[in-house]
């Protein structure tokens, strides 16, 4: 099979979920499909160096690799992970009423726009864990972190969507 | 398992990513722990809201195929429509466009010599993925008037098979692969645990003979032989020896059917 058929059956069936995960990294649809098509074309240019493996893991980590460089930045890490300790603390000192958050979970367009809100960080592992349903080990590879980091950034993440809906509930 | 702990661990819990004893501990906790039933359940409700079908961003349609018309090789490709800008960007492929403008005139003497080194490079690569992808065949026979009947229809031409078991050469197989752009026969014959491919085609104009160290220690051994060409690859130190006999031995000539 030459290399346009294998390009075709192993990385394109995966355009959705590339599709996806920069959709919510850009938030917007133009420069969503601007970095898929980006991201695609350097998976072909890079595909002779693919050695099997999950194509679809392997794209997301180039989905991902293109929307940092093309907002010509790395994530911010160590900042954010402070930042978010001195929120968490914050946080525990008024944690909103759960059956209140219950309710309010289920309006996506609310979900929507919380997700939104959440640093990129934290809306990618959302999108890997939630909606692509990667494992921890998945996540990792696609955004090189540790698996213990994968763990706790998640959890953080659902902690901040949850006060962002919960801030909402309340007022 | 006390409380901070279990609010740490009840990510991984709901995510069925604990190890089975701890996942059992969370249980227990779970059990007797009101104020954390609670804060799972909550987890819980989040994870399917955020699991709703509506949240997911499937690819808009023509997606897909503006990608595939920038690929390379595809007809009627075009430079993307860009959005964003990166100065860096134009200036690097101004730069390269520079370069390639410079190397134009070099490339035009060259062509000949770098038709053959594409051509070499594309056979070795064909060669090594049919032996990772454990597709080195598609009619696995030893018998070559079983081979070559294989092909017709397959392809636009007729492929000599030749059977050179008497000079230890054995035949494995023939699969249908591309080079050059073009669907070629390839042949599968095997020396002890090495393998050989040949592929053939019909001889275009340029067909000078070929021996080459190729690459990562696979030889490539091109030829002419009436109107057909040849390519031979393997990492067998006896190619030579196998190109002479496969020059040498008689072309079985077309079966009745």
């Amino acid at each position: 099979m030459n290399t346009r058929a294998r390009f075709e059956s192993e990385v394109m069936r995966h355009l959705s979920a590339a599709y996806n995960l920069a959709r919510w990294l850009t938030r917007n649809d133009a420069d969503a499909q601007d970095v898929t098509q980006e991201a695609a074309l350097r998976a072909f240019r890079y595909f002779d160096g693919f050695r099997g493996g999950d194509a679809r893991v392997w794209l997301l980590t180039i989905v991902r690799n293109t929307f940092y460089s093309m907002r010509a930045g790395a994530p911010q890490e160590h900042p954010l992970e402070d930042f978010e300790e001195i929120l968490e603390q914050r946080a525990d000192e008024n944690t909103p009423d759960p059956e209140a958050l219950l309710l309010r979970v289920a309006d996506a367009r609310q979900l929507r726009a919380a997700l939104e809100a959440l640093p990129p960080e934290h809306r990618e592992i959302l999108v890997l864990r939630e909606f692509e349903e990667c494992s921890y080990k998945e996540i990792a590879a696609i955004t090189q972190l540790k698996i213990g980091t994968v763990m706790s950034r998640l959890a953080r993440a659902r902690e901040r969507l949850q006060r962002v809906l919960g801030a909402e509930a309340s007022s | 398992m006390n409380c901070p702990e279990a609010r740490v661990l009840l990510h991984a819990y709901l995510d069925d990513e604990l190890d089975a004893p701890r996942s059992a501990e969370m249980d227990r906790h779970l059990a007797e722990c009101e104020a954390c039933r609670s804060h799972y359940r909550n987890l819980e409700a989040l994870q399917q809201s955020l699991r709703a079908p509506t949240l997911y961003q499937h690819a808009p349609a023509g997606l897909a195929a503006r990608i595939r018309a920038q690929l390379p090789g595809e007809p009627g490709s075009r430079s993307s429509r860009r959005r964003w800008h990166w100065p860096g960007l134009s200036a690097a492929l101004a730069a390269l466009l520079l370069i390639a403008v410079a190397l134009a005139g070099l490339q035009a003497i060259q062509m000949r010599a770098r038709g053959n080194d594409a051509l070499i490079a594309e056979a070795v690569s064909d060669h090594q993925r049919s032996l990772l992808a454990e597709h080195l065949i598609d009619v696995r026979s030893s018998d070559q008037h079983t081979v070559k009947p294989w092909f017709d229809g397959r392809l636009d031409f007729s492929p000599q098979v030749k059977d050179l078991r008497a000079q230890g050469f054995e035949l494995v197989g023939g699969r249908l692969d591309v080079l050059d752009g073009r669907r070629v026969a390839a042949l599968v014959y095997k020396r002890h645990l090495h393998m050989i491919n040949v592929f053939e085609w019909p001889a275009g104009s340029n067909g000078s003979d070929i021996n080459s160290p190729g690459r990562d220690g696979y030889r490539v051994i091109g030829w002419t032989q009436g109107d057909m060409r040849f390519l031979a690859v393997s990492d067998t130190s006896d190619l030579e020896a196998f190109v002479r006999d496969f020059h040498g031995a008689p072309a079985l000539v077309a079966e009745p059917r």
